[in-house]
This record gives C-alpha cells, sequence and structure tokens, in this order.
C-alpha cells in the first residue's frame, strides 16, 4: 500500500517540432493582439453587433475553462472524496487547469472593448452583486490565485525551498477546499450567463438548470481532460500509460455522465422543448450531434475491458470533451439570436470566425501546449517512472 | 466506502439546510411611477426621418453609409453610432399604409427603457443603470469594461459596440437626458412634424395609447406634439412650448398597447397597425429575464450563504484527507 511514485521533471530537450511550431504561432498571435489593441476589435475580428461574442468568449473562456477543470475534479475526488489511489493524477492534471484558467483571464483581457476600466470589476462602489458576469469574473481570477498556490510546492521543490513547502502544506487544505468551491461556483454561473438572454437563446439550451447542465458537464470534462491528456503524455513522452487509474475513473466519469442525461433529457421533456430538436434547423442537427457526442463513451467504454483499453479511454475522452463543448458552443452561438424574430425587423446578422480569430484561439491553445512541456520537463510534475530513474 | 456515505449524508443536511432558507424569488421590477419615455404612434408617423437626424445631432453621432456614395446618413439598423431609427415594413403591392396585405408600415427603433431591463441587470460593473425617478437607462463609458454582455442580454437588440474603435464605447438611446438640465426633452419627439412620437410621463403616455385605442378607426380627434402633459423631473424646467395639437383621422389600431406588460413593461409606449410581430417588436412574456436570472443568482449567492455553507463542508473533509505531515503536495 501508500507510496505513490513520487512526481520527477522528465528532463529532455525544450526545443523540438512541437515546442518549435507552438512558438511560432504564439508569435502571430502576439502580432494580431497587437493590431486588435492599436485598431479596435472590428479589425482584427468578425463580431458585429448581432455576435457580440465570438470564439474568443465562447471557445477560449467558456469551452478553454471547462477544458481546464481536471485539476478540480481529481482534486475533489482525491481529497473531498478521499480516493487517494488517484493522486498521481493530481499534478499533470493541475498544471493543465493553471494554464487553462490563465489563458481564459488573458483571452477576456483582449476580448474587452473598454480593458482599461477592467479594474471596475474589483472595486466594492462600481460592482453590481446581481451580475452573473461579476460573480464569473470574481470567482475566476480567485481561483487563479488559489490554483497557483495550490501547484506552488512543485515550484518549492524544484528550487529546495524546503521550509516554505512545510508552511504551506499546514494551510493546504484550506487552499484544496477554496479551490474546489470556486471553479463549482463559476462553472455553474457560465451556464447562467444565459439566463438573463432569455427568448434569445434557442429553448434547446436555455433552462433554469443552467447552472447544474453546466457544473456537471465541467467535471465530466475535467475527467475527459485527464484521460485524454494522460493518454496523451504517455504517448509523446513513451511513459508507461496510468490504465489502473484510468479505468475506474472512466467509470466515475461515465455515472456523472448517466446523471448529467437524466437532468439534461429530462429537462427537455418537462420544458415541452423536445419538439424543437425535430425542426429541420441548424439548431437541431447540433442538438444531435451535440447528444450524440455526449452519448458517445458508452458504446466505446460502456464495459469493464473496454475500459483497459488506452485507445479506447482516449476516443471516449475526446468524445465528451466534444460534447461539453458543443453544449457550450450552441448555448452561446449557434442557438443564439441577437434580436428575436430578426427577420421581421429587418435586420441580418452573420457570424463566422475570421483567420486571425481563429489565430488567436489557436495562439492560446499553443501556450498550453508550450507551458505543458517547458514545465512537466524542468519541474516535478509527472510521477517518476522506474524504467526511466 | 463509509466514508462517502458519510459524505453524501452531510451534503444533503447542507442542502436541505439552504432549501429552507426560503429564498424569495426576485420579482420583475416596475416601472417607477414618475418614469418618462416616449410613445411612437405608427400610425401617425409619415417616415420623414427627421427624428433620426434630430438623434444625430443631439448625440453627436457621425452619419453611417450602407449606400455606394455616401452622400445621406443611410443606416440600416441602431448602431454604436445611431442610436435612433425608422425603419419600414413593406408586403406586397405597398398600396396601402399601415395594412397588413399589400400595405407598408414604419416602426422606431431605439431603446424600450425597461421597467426591468436586462442590460442592467448584466452589467458587472453598474456602468448600466436605471434611474430610480426618471427610470431612464443610462450609460456610463467611463465605468464600462466593453464585455458587451449588455448587447449580449437585451432583447430587442438595444445596446450596440464601437467595435471599429480602440476604444469603443456602447451606444443606445438615454432619452436625451443630457438635454434636461436646459430644458431640451427628447430630440426625436420635440422634432416629430405629426406627433407621431410624443415624449411624457409614461402614465400619461399610456392614459393617451389606451384613448386612441377605444376610438373609432376613421373618426376624426385631436393629437399632441411634441412634449405631453407635465412629465415633472426633480430640478428640470421644461421650455414653453406653443400649442401645437392638431385634429387628424383615428388609425386603424391593433388593440395592443407594446410595452404595457412585455417584459414587465417598458416606459417607451408603441401603437401601430400592423401586428407587432410583422414589424419586428419581439413577442415577450409578461416577466423580465432579468428577475429569473437574479432568482438563480440571489439563490445560490445570497449573503453568501450556501458557498460557505459548502466551503465548510469542503473544508472538513480536505483537513482528513490533505496530510501535511507527509510533506506531500496538492
Amino acid at each position: 500500500m501508500n507510496a505513490h511514485a513520487k512526481p520527477a521533471p522528465l528532463g529532455g530537450p525544450l526545443l523540438n517540432a512541437v515546442t518549435f511550431t507552438a512558438g511560432v504561432l504564439i508569435a502571430v498571435m502576439a502580432v494580431i493582439v497587437l493590431v486588435r489593441f492599436f485598431y479596435g476589435l472590428g479589425a482584427v475580428t468578425h463580431l458585429n453587433d448581432g455576435y457580440p461574442w465570438g470564439i474568443w468568449i465562447a471557445v477560449d473562456v467558456v469551452i478553454g475553462s471547462a477544458f481546464a477543470c481536471g485539476g478540480f475534479s481529481v482534486a475533489m475526488l482525491v481529497y473531498i472524496f478521499n480516493r487517494s489511489e488517484y493522486h498521481p493524477l493530481v499534478r499533470p492534471a493541475l498544471l493543465a487547469s493553471l494554464f487553462g484558467y490563465t489563458l481564459a483571464g488573458v483571452a477576456v483581457i483582449v476580448d474587452l472593448g473598454r480593458w482599461w476600466n477592467v479594474w471596475n470589476m474589483f472595486n466594492p462602489w462600481t460592482v453590481n452583486p446581481s451580475s452573473v458576469m461579476f460573480e464569473v469574473a470574481v470567482c475566476i481570477s480567485a481561483y487563479i490565485i488559489v490554483m497557483w498556490i495550490e501547484f506552488a510546492p512543485t515550484f518549492f521543490e524544484k528550487f529546495g525551498m524546503t521550509e516554505a513547502k512545510r508552511r504551506l502544506s499546514k494551510i493546504m487544505f484550506l487552499i484544496v477546499a477554496l479551490g474546489t468551491l470556486l471553479p463549482m461556483m463559476h462553472q455553474s454561473s457560465l451556464g447562467t450567463l444565459l439566463v438573463v438572454a432569455g427568448e434569445q437563446i434557442h429553448p434547446l439550451w436555455q433552462t433554469p438548470l443552467l447552472p447544474a447542465l453546466y457544473l456537471t458537464t465541467a467535471i465530466t470534462m475535467g475527467y475527459a481532460v485527464v484521460l485524454f491528456e494522460s493518454c496523451l503524455a504517455s504517448a509523446a513522452y513513451r511513459r508507461a500509460i496510468e490504465t489502473p487509474l484510468l479505468t475506474p475513473l472512466a467509470k466515475v466519469m461515465l455515472g456523472m455522465l448517466i446523471a448529467y442525461l437524466v437532468v439534461r433529457v429530462g429537462d427537455l421533456l418537462w420544458r415541452g422543448a423536445w419538439p424543437r430538436a425535430f425542426a429541420p434547423s441548424l439548431e437541431a442537427i447540433f442538438f444531435w450531434l451535440e447528444m450524440a457526442a455526449f452519448v458517445a463513451p458508452f458504446f466505446l467504454i460502456g464495459s469493464e475491458t473496454q475500459r483497459r483499453n488506452p485507445a479506447r479511454l482516449f476516443l471516449a475522452g475526446v468524445a465528451l470533451m466534444l460534447a461539453g463543448s458543443l453544449l457550450r458552443l450552441n448555448g452561446f452561438l449557434i442557438g443564439y439570436q441577437t434580436v428575436i424574430g430578426a427577420e421581421t425587423a429587418g435586420v441580418n446578422y452573420h457570424y463566422f470566425p475570421s483567420l486571425t480569430e481563429l489565430l488567436v484561439t489557436v495562439g492560446m491553445f499553443a501556450v498550453e501546449v508550450l507551458g505543458y512541456v517547458i514545465i512537466t520537463r524542468r519541474f516535478p510534475v509527472l510521477p517518476r517512472e522506474a524504467a526511466h530513474a | 466506502m463509509t466514508t462517502r456515505r458519510e459524505f453524501l449524508k452531510s451534503a444533503l443536511a447542507v442542502s436541505a439546510t439552504a432549501g429552507s432558507l426560503d429564498v424569495a424569488a426576485r420579482e420583475t421590477h416596475r416601472a417607477p411611477p414618475t418614469g418618462v419615455g416616449l410613445l411612437y404612434d405608427a400610425t401617425l408617423c409619415v417616415g420623414c426621418k427627421a427624428c433620426v437626424a434630430a438623434c444625430k445631432a443631439a448625440n453627436g453621432n457621425p452619419p453611417e453609409f450602407s449606400t455606394a456614395d455616401p452622400l445621406w446618413d443611410t443606416p440600416l439598423d441602431t448602431s454604436g453610432y445611431t442610436f435612433n431609427l425608422i425603419k419600414v415594413y413593406r408586403h406586397g403591392t405597398m398600396e396601402t399604409k399601415d395594412a397588413e396585405q399589400n400595405g407598408y408600415a414604419f416602426m422606431k427603433t431605439s431603446c424600450m427603457h425597461c421597467a426591468d431591463p436586462s442590460c442592467v441587470s448584466a452589467c458587472p460593473v453598474s456602468a448600466m443603470t436605471k434611474d430610480p425617478v426618471t427610470g431612464i437607462v443610462a450609460y456610463n463609458p467611463d465605468q464600462c469594461i466593453g464585455c458587451r454582455y449588455c448587447v449580449f442580454a437585451c432583447p430587442f437588440g438595444i445596446p450596440k459596440y464601437q467595435y471599429d474603435s480602440p476604444t469603443g464605447r456602447i451606444g443606445k438611446c438615454e432619452l436625451c437626458r443630457h438635454r434636461h438640465k436646459d430644458g431640451y426633452y427628447s430630440a426625436c419627439a420635440e422634432v416629430c412634424p405629426t406627433g407621431a412620437t410624443l415624449f411624457g410621463k409614461t402614465t400619461d403616455l399610456l392614459a393617451e395609447a389606451k384613448r386612441r385605442l377605444a376610438l373609432k378607426p376613421g373618426t376624426v380627434t385631436t393629437f399632441p406634439r411634441g412634449r405631453l402633459g407635465e412629465a415633472a423631473i426633480p430640478g428640470v424646467q421644461w421650455r414653453p412650448e406653443p400649442d401645437q395639437r392638431y385634429e387628424g383621422v383615428v388609425g386603424n389600431y391593433v388593440q395592443h398597447v407594446y410595452g404595457e406588460h412585455e417584459y414587465g413593461g417598458t416606459q417607451v409606449l408603441k401603437l401601430s397597425g400592423v401586428p407587432f410581430e410583422k414589424v419586428g417588436m419581439p413577442k415577450l412574456p409578461p416577466y423580465s429575464s432579468a428577475a429569473t436570472s437574479e432568482t438563480i443568482q440571489h439563490t445560490l449567492y445570497g449573503g453568501l450563504i450556501m458557498p460557505i455553507a459548502v466551503l465548510g463542508l469542503l473544508t472538513w473533509r480536505a483537513k482528513r484527507a490533505v496530510k501535511p505531515e507527509e510533506g506531500d503536495d496538492a
């Protein structure tokens, strides 16, 4: 019993094809962001008054932060539900979360039209506590700080700061508790953001249960990201796959998924929105794509034997990441209409992201990849391998 | 397994406590009785667009072009630089004004000044506010962070952003509140030659709208122009106006005052001869989305009771699982 392999740096070169590509993509993003700050949002995006929020919000922030729920989902399993066997998964998951959230925070600043006023969000005389956006912003900001503290032992170990590490470990339980509460709060609120838009959100995605739907899918996406990332890291770094951990984790994920689907389908039936899924529309097509992606994991890893197959675990992870992404993309963009009955109002707004807009989103993900590679190679994150040591 | 059962039990206990706190649903706000607004009567509108030009002048907005030659101000929708617009409904041969079939009609597009505005509920930094006396939904660019949640939230598509500028603002009608101190009311109502747009206290405007709906179409009645009634605002002395009333023919109205009940009521009211949904005015429930959204927020976060209870529970659990003596990481 006991004694998981301690985390250790992987070592190896920092410059390779992956990090070089990421570096180029980040440079391209930097140029576009500069143009945006000098010439306005219209210069590099296809945003318009019909679609005031594009992929920088829907993908970089809403979907990006859900992808970054691995750390919180696994930490909750280990520390709140006392399942210490998953402990080796915590650090790598937390690292991915750290980057995901920090970048979501950066992406928001790039998207803010009047970013120099952003301090008003933390000014007690100007804040509007009834605003869902306020709750999301404050919780995400606090969570980014909490996560850096949660991850600090990794840096303390690297730099031999044993005293600092010991001191921090005494209050770590409080940091862990906060690090579980804050994402629960803002991941649910990211769904609540849509409620005030009322009839502008297609009935397939507008319900008072949005906070519950977004929270449960954020947690399942967190586990899906861990499956995805563990398989990818094993393949890329030629390490043994952590199947004995991933197999039961996948089962937990399926359990949460069943709970989600019961609530989701129950809500659609109860509100009578179900027939809208059968109307010939773009929204209906995207609804079925979303549902198919949510159901796919049951076919991929429904049995215990299937859950021992790393390829299937990987695919199930990808399917669920896609499913949660579609739920969010559908709510924020596909199922959104700025003017109700726009055809009679004589307005016709369209949105499809511009190339420069896409390149910024790609650049944000490139920062995550680059950061992950550098930190896992130089800092103790992934569990030390017997064969490697 | 025992630990998990214990946890679930305590979690249920917490939610039961939170549930029994009897969190009152946030009701849809009502407009202040002293609130001011506009009454737009589409049957009186001749489509001259004097109001569009006057609005641009009053707010210092530049012209916008949608034609090949940039000769006239020709915006197709309201924007960060156009706060008021007259749109046209066309059907078939367009022979009859204010007829749904083979007719045409006008409709004004500008802020409705909702009793319970979505933009105000959405704004995280109180840059959108509703005046407790006049009920005017006002915008403060010095506080605004440009998140465009107001643009996203408004069911009428009213707040708009200036995407072409690195320092873009939100643009929307504020009922010319900046002119009030000099005794001038909304420019669109001031210049309207037929009284199709009237400025006044919303209760007065509603009474006038209902008077018109009760009249027999085709009969003659007196229509006011410019400002209706006293529309008293503390500290504001309106400039005296000559009697501008005139005799006109009662239109063939749809029996509905748009804005009386929509979203809990709006301070801008509308009358039309063509069904409102055909002229771009959305069918909305009598309650606001802001009320639904804030009910959810207040239920979950009211007094921070629920978050603190959950944090206590999580801390208790984490205290048992995170062992400092191991010197282990988190």
